[in-house]
């Protein structure tokens, strides 16, 4: 049984002009230890998805549909007290935002054992020894001087490794990374990607990687999960989504990419995916991405297409799958 | 992974002083030098410590505030007695010191007492919303929409005339105004990431509150703080001059002026010095804090 299996997941959001539908049927299993990246533009639903697991959407707007079972615990109707119990013990999430994310009224050694103590019944000294351990795990230099330094007195880099070492403080389980190199330096992105790769390493952390950097998903990932409209367009091991992607999106991203572009033929030129991205609060019984796409037929537009095997472990939502030629 | 290190530790020290000098919570030397630096807010620093000074040590120096004297009647300013004397041969000075004193409890108290309901109150409404939030500001806006003063005068009168009394209702007719302001702050701070992350970490709620969320709104709270005091004092002043708040023979400000009032011709200077007190220590008050606003930057006032 795997660690973490999303069935049929739906988010929708109560809007002025009418349900939002940010995540529409997306399913998706997780193993111990497995770094899944979910990829796609933005407004595609990635977040939405991911932070319906750990039900962090705004309580008052979202409703979350479908199955999420976290080693044998159904959480989508757990009562909030007990995810509250979840959440920063077996579940775990690092922001975007690094700079932001850190309570500024505290220094780092509060921020991080306070987590500690919330979830476990460690004493004080034991919580300090941790906290020190987790500051060395993250590669914070001169981990112990550390733990009195206030967030304004460190870097962005230095606090999203604050924020991974709140993170995995209590051993989560799922760890749950929102574009967590977005707002980083390229220095400084691979080493927040090499750290996260050593926690599922070394701790067995399982990691749903938010991202619509490709670059970052080649270089981590063991399965991806491309997003369009907020439904899940094609599923693959990342070896085969590089190698033979399927979905006419997929292939578009693909091809957006400077270096692959490069290599395809040498074009100097990137092809953008021409058309917008349809607007979330209409869900027809059609393939989301056919006024976009060079392949679609009226077969397209008639009936959405399922998700379906072409290869081991590879699934694709598409009428004419296939890592041919786009637009 | 150690190259990464070093370059960083590098860019910490820029990145630091740089856009983070404006960022919140610490940095409370850096307010302190630029308050120094607005001259109206060190002359309202100035007013509030020669008020605490007169009216902490005033008492002990200036003497009793209720000794009658047999012969100064309504005497002017003089040696012996340096403001003069009212119409039962008392201390003007000693009456201030001690009015200052009454002041300082009714201002003080008061917005203590109002912050410590308002505060929570205003923390609840804003993080909870929904009908927890309905109910306690619609609540709030029907005690708002009485002007602060009328509401003070009718709450006095109902409890009778004390200054115990007059602190409750100073109290009561503030706390809208803090749980507005209170609310209002949770609201912002509420969508902060650092608020989402420490949800994201299973904190619980009334530890957000507490932790995450109020010790961020304490510059605004400073703020306030420097217009409840002084509006206290005023309401205080106010009552007591209209008989509803501390009585004769106890000194007040407001006290001073109802009985100069019926000497207005024969001594003039009677009703001014207490006028004149009341009016630099709000000046004062207002001064400080205006400063306060502009070096603390709250989002609301």
């Amino acid at each position: 049984m795997p660690l973490l299996e999303v069935t049929d997941l739906r988010v929708q959001y109560r809007t002025e002009d009418g349900p939002v539908h940010a995540a529409k049927d997306v399913s998706f299993s997780l193993e111990r230890g497995e770094i899944l990246a979910l990829v796609g533009e933005s407004g595609c639903g990635k977040t939405a998805t991911a932070m319906a697991v750990p039900r962090l959407l705004d309580g008052g707007n979202a409703t979350i549909g479908g199955k999420v079972v976290l080693d044998g615990t159904e959480l989508t109707r757990l009562p909030e007290k007990r995810m509250q119990d979840i959440r920063g013990k077996d579940i775990s999430v690092v922001f975007q935002e690094p700079m932001t994310s850190l309570n500024p009224a505290y220094t780092i050694g509060k921020q991080i054992g306070e987590v500690i103590r919330r979830h476990t019944d460690m004493n004080r000294g034991q919580v300090r020894e941790r906290v020190v351990e987790l500051l060395e795990l993250v590669g914070m230099p001169d981990a112990r001087r550390r733990l009195g330094a206030y967030p304004h007195e460190l870097s962005g880099g230095m606090r999203q490794r604050v924020m991974i070492a709140t993170a995995v403080a209590c051993d989560p389980k799922v760890l749950i990374a929102d574009e967590p190199t977005t707002a980083l330096d390229v220095t400084i992105q691979a080493a927040v990607l090499d750290i996260i790769r050593r926690l599922r390493e070394e701790l067995g952390t399982a990691v749903i990687l938010i991202t619509h950097d490709l670059g970052v998903v080649a270089e981590v990932a063991d399965h991806v999960v491309v997003m369009y409209s907020g439904r899940h367009v094609e599923h693959a091991p990342t070896a085969a989504l590089f190698d033979k992607p399927q979905h006419p999106y997929t292939l578009g991203l693909m091809d957006a990419l400077p270096a692959r572009a490069a290599r395809r033929g040498g074009r100097r030129r990137l092809t953008e995916i021409p058309g917008m991205v349809p607007p979330p609060t209409t869900d027809p019984d059609a393939c989301q991405f056919a006024p976009r796409c060079a392949r679609a037929d009226a077969g397209c537009t008639a009936k959405r297409p399922a998700l379906s095997r072409v290869d081991d472990g590879h699934l694709v939502a598409c009428y004419h799958p296939g890592p041919g030629g786009t637009a | 992974m150690n190259e990464t290190a070093v370059d960083e530790t590098g860019l910490a020290a820029g990145q630091a002083a740089g856009a983070e000098a404006a960022a919140l919570g610490t940095g409370w030397r850096r307010s302190l030098h630029r308050l120094l630096g607005r001259r109206m807010a060190v002359i309202g620093a100035v007013m509030v410590v020669v008020f605490l000074g007169v009216a902490l040590i005033g008492p002990y120096v200036a003497g009793s505030s209720t000794r009658l004297g047999l012969t100064d009647i309504l005497a002017g300013p003089s040696g012996a007695h340096w403001l003069g004397t009212d119409d039962l041969g008392r201390d003007v000075v000693a009456r201030i010191c001690n009015g200052a004193r009454v002041s300082l409890l009714a201002g003080v108290v008061s917005s203590a007492l109002a912050m410590a309901v308002g505060v929570p109150v205003g923390l609840a409404a804003g993080y909870f919303r929904g009908w927890t939030d309905s109910v306690l500001m619609r609540i709030n806006d029907v005690v708002l929409s009485f002007p602060y003063l009328i509401f003070a005068v009718g709450m006095a009168a109902i409890l009778g005339p004390s200054l115990h009394n007059v602190i409750i209702a100073l109290a009561v007719a503030e706390v809208p105004s803090v749980i507005r302001v209170v609310r209002g702050e949770t609201l912002v701070l509420r969508q902060q990431d650092f608020v989402q992350a420490a949800v994201a970490d299973g904190t619980r709620d009334l530890a957000i509150m507490w932790r995450s969320i109020l010790p961020n709104m304490t510059n605004t709270l400073i703020v306030k703080a420097t217009v409840a005091v002084p509006a206290g004092i005023l309401g205080e002043a106010a009552l007591s001059f209209l008989g509803l708040g501390v009585q004769p023979p106890q000194a007040s400000w407001g006290v001073m002026l109802t009985s100069a009032q019926q000497f207005l011709a024969q001594d003039p200077l009677l009703a001014v010095f207490p006028g004149v007190a009341i009016a630099l220590t709000t000046l004062g008050f207002n001064l400080l804090g205006d400063g306060l606003r502009d070096v603390l930057d709250p989002r609301e006032l």
